[in-house]
């Protein structure tokens, strides 16, 4: 164990956290997507080196060598100064690294600096309404005629649709082929002809996400990652980034100094909510869940930097346990504010976006690979148990 | 010895939930969620009608002179379709004023009794107050703020002082300021009262009058989480018999079987414990104390843990507005809150039996 981070570490800490004082003003406080002022935060950051770091330069990122603990370094001081750490989304968390690892020349050079940028939002068309666990037996179908492929079919659950510019998508090239390698990954401009998009409204009251129709969609032959039928690959590459990003350690930190501010200045009949016995007990037992997270991640860290350690458990749990204890740390809040807690949307004795932030948890326990598909493949492929036996076709109830 | 529901009880449920059934959809919780303004009056007129407000009436007071048990069966019926219609405020109401003077209590029982009024509770200084809440007594003149104030939309409010005084409030008394409040569950209505010496009747300055009604509320919160909970246990367990996924059932998968068997065997033992507390409430004066804490603290967290699960079984499918689960699942956690969190009525149970 060495915990210590270098002289030069520590000069680079004191860099950022005065970055981050000198632009506090200069900040977008919950800007849209799309908004102009979190186009410039976002170009600012890559410029400094804060945003899209190690990305080649020549693709429109900094151009730094990999150093996770600079990375670290920066995500820390982010949260601690609740700083807007930029642009996410799904292009930039997802698409961006998979194009990095398969994408040819010329799509790197055409997709990623827009990306980075915000100028180019993407959406991810994987579910359909026949096609969520068992992503696998997806029906949307392109076949290519001359230089265009064709896409017809249904997506579902696309997040961010509504506003997206492009959308990566699965569909299906070869309908013979066995379900995962008749599977093909296209890239398409969200405004070609023949897309309809119906927004549908979630349990928080947003209409976040969306079903997407495509009927006779033409999409140029090259706009695809990987060969045709390499797109279950393609996509699992991609699903590695997503789970790694949903229940991030240093939100949860975040969320949880929040917590306990609450419960340091509201009262119930005059006492504070920290004084109350039952109430510090479970803020205590959900710190100690977030520290046992928070060195889990610590411990994948150096297993990158030095790789010396098997962390294929402890890499498979972070989706699970991040978004569960989310769930549960929201939630706490609630229960500790009683009937405020019940406040939502313009209610003037909203104390924070717990009730929000409660569902919206529940929904990335559902999304990205529920909570039960976790627990089979930590059970299939971290801790080697037999496979459930597969059914064919028509063949079970 | 018997332990469940009478013949004349498994009648009132079928009526009321005959009726329930038929009449409040998903196109209704939808409307009553996004718009304040949204009556459902039509259904309070056709429950009045039922009988379901002159339940715990008197019949003195033109009432029907049933039990608790009674009344939270009705209420185990509304939260199963979360029934956008006030009933637990009106009822504690009911069961304070019934214990007081019934020159003062007449009019409001009879009116209630007929569904041609409501009352709104306005105890959160009794139960705990937040923030700068608080109500202020001087003689029948009331000053302060009552926050989350629970069937909001009602022509009287039952006001409690932190002594357990109880008063009784015309929402349209001079020095009274209604706000309605946003909270997540749009099926039930919140505001905040701020009185500014408003005149109100004193009912009663015995605490214990105020103690039966909390009590009782809080086992009709309870009742109302626990139909909101089976109607999600029924769900999940429809959709995993439906929902196909590698080319099975979901409910053929372990995982789901296990989830909805959790549900189950958590959810169903609850029932008892309702029928048990209701009928504690009249008939075992030294248990009911105890019995309405556990009973609330115990359901409502076993309807939560419902709430979440079979929300999972559905998938997205679960997340969003198309199928509506959330409107039970926001019921449930606004049952959890109100009149005493699952930690503090657990405190007040180990208190009632001298543990502390
Ligand atoms: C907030 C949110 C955002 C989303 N964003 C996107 C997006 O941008 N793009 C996109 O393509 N998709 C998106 N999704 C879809 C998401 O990936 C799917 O909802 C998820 O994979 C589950 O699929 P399903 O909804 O069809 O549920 P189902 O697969 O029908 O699952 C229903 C239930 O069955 C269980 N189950 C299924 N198979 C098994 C099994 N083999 N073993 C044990 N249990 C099983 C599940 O765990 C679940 O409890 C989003 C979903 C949510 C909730």
């Amino acid at each position: 164990m060495d915990l210590n981070y270098s002289p030069s570490y520590e000069q680079f800490r004191q860099e950022v956290s005065s970055f981050l004082k000198a632009s506090a003003d200069k900040q977008p406080k919950g800007a849209g997507l799309k908004s102009q002022a979190l186009k410039n935060w976002q170009k600012t950051l890559i410029e400094h080196g804060y945003a899209a770091r190690t990305i080649p330069k020549k693709y429109g990122g900094f151009g730094a060598e990999p150093d996770i603990l600079k990375s670290r370094i920066i995500a820390e001081e982010f949260a601690k100064a609740q700083a807007n750490p930029g642009m996410g989304g799904q292009g930039i968390s997802m698409l961006v690294p998979t194009l990095l690892e398969v994408g040819t020349e010329e799509q790197k050079q055409q997709f990623i600096a827009p990306t980075l940028h915000g100028e180019m939002l993407w959406c991810q068309g994987y579910s359909e309404p026949g096609a969520g666990s068992d992503l696998a037996s997806l029906r949307t179908s392109a076949v290519l005629d001359g230089d265009e492929w064709v896409v017809n079919g249904q997506k579902i659950w696309t997040s961010t649709a509504q506003i997206a510019d492009w959308i990566f998508c699965l569909v299906r090239t070869d309908p013979k082929a066995p379900k995962h390698q008749g599977i093909s990954f296209l890239l398409f401009d969200m405004k070609s002809p023949g897309i309809e998009i119906r927004p549908l409204v979630d349990m928080t009251g947003d209409a976040n996400f969306n079903e997407v129709f495509f009927t006779d969609v033409r999409v140029p032959k090259g706009q695809i990652v990987g060969a045709p039928g390499e797109g279950w690959r393609v996509a699992n590459s991609i699903l590695k980034f997503e789970r790694g990003s949903l229940g991030d350690p240093n939100a949860t930190l975040h969320r949880l100094a929040a917590l306990f501010d609450i419960m340091k200045h509201e009262t119930i009949g005059g006492e504070r909510l920290m004084d109350k016995a039952a109430f510090r007990d479970r803020a205590m037992r959900i710190q100690g869940r977030v520290m046992a997270l928070q060195h889990n991640e610590l411990r994948l860290l150096s297993a990158k930097i030095n790789g010396d350690d098997d962390v294929r458990l402890a890499a498979m749990l972070a989706k699970l346990q991040g978004t569960e204890l989310r769930h549960d740390l929201e939630g706490l809040a609630i229960d500790v504010l009683g009937e405020l807690g019940l406040a939502y949307g313009d209610n003037p004795y909203l104390n924070g976006t717990w009730q929000y932030y409660y569902m919206y948890f529940l929904g990335l326990i559902i999304g990205g690979g529920t909570s039960q598909i976790q627990k089979n493949i930590i059970s299939e492929r971290a801790l080697g148990m037999p496979k459930e036996p597969k059914f064919a076709e028509g063949a079970a109830t | 010895m018997k332990f469940g529901l009478s013949e004349e009880q498994r009648m009132l449920v079928d009526s009321v939930n005959g009726y329930l059934q038929g009449a409040v959809d998903i196109d209704r919780l939808r409307a009553a969620s996004t718009n304040r303004d949204e009556s459902s009056d039509d259904v309070r007129r056709a429950l009045a009608e039922l009988g379901v407000f002159a339940l715990l009436v008197p019949e003195a007071h033109g009432g029907v002179g049933l039990g608790s048990l009674d009344a939270a069966l009705i209420a185990e019926q509304l939260g199963g379709v979360c029934a956008p219609v006030p009933f637990i405020g009106s009822a504690v109401a009911t069961r304070v004023l019934a214990s007081s003077d019934p020159e003062l209590a007449g009019d409001v029982l009879a009116g209630i009794a007929d569904g041609s009024r409501t009352v709104g509770l306005a105890i959160d200084s009794y139960i705990g107050g937040r923030r700068d809440a608080g109500i202020i007594a001087a003689g029948e003149v009331l000053s302060g703020k009552s926050l989350f104030v629970f069937d909001f939309d009602a022509d009287s409010y039952l006001v409690a002082t932190a002594d357990g005084a109880t008063y009784l409030l015309s929402a349209d008394a001079p020095g009274v300021t209604r706000e309605p409040l946003t909270t997540i569950d749009g099926t039930r209505r919140f505001g905040e009262l701020r009185l500014e010496n408003a005149e109100a009747t004193l009912i009663t300055s015995d605490e214990a009058a105020l103690d039966a009604g909390v009590r009782l509320g809080r086992v009709l919160l309870a009742a109302d989480a626990l139909g909101a909970a089976q109607h999600m246990l029924n769900e999940a367990v429809a959709y995993a018999k439906e929902r196909k996924q590698f080319n099975r059932v979901i409910g053929s998968f372990q995982a789901v079987k296990h989830m909805c068997a959790e549900m189950a065997a958590e959810l169903e033992p609850c029932r008892s414990m309702l029928w048990y507390a209701g009928h504690a409430l009249d008939a075992l004066p030294q248990e009911a104390p105890v019995l309405a804490c556990q009973s609330k603290s115990h359901i409502t967290e076993v309807a939560s843990f419902v709430a979440k699960t079979a929300t999972e079984v559905h998938g997205g499918m679960g997340f969003t507005d198309l199928l509506g689960l959330h409107y039970w699942f926001k019921r449930i956690g606004s049952a959890r809150q109100m009149l005493g969190s699952p930690e503090q009525l657990r405190d007040e149970a180990a208190s009632v039996q001298g543990l502390i």
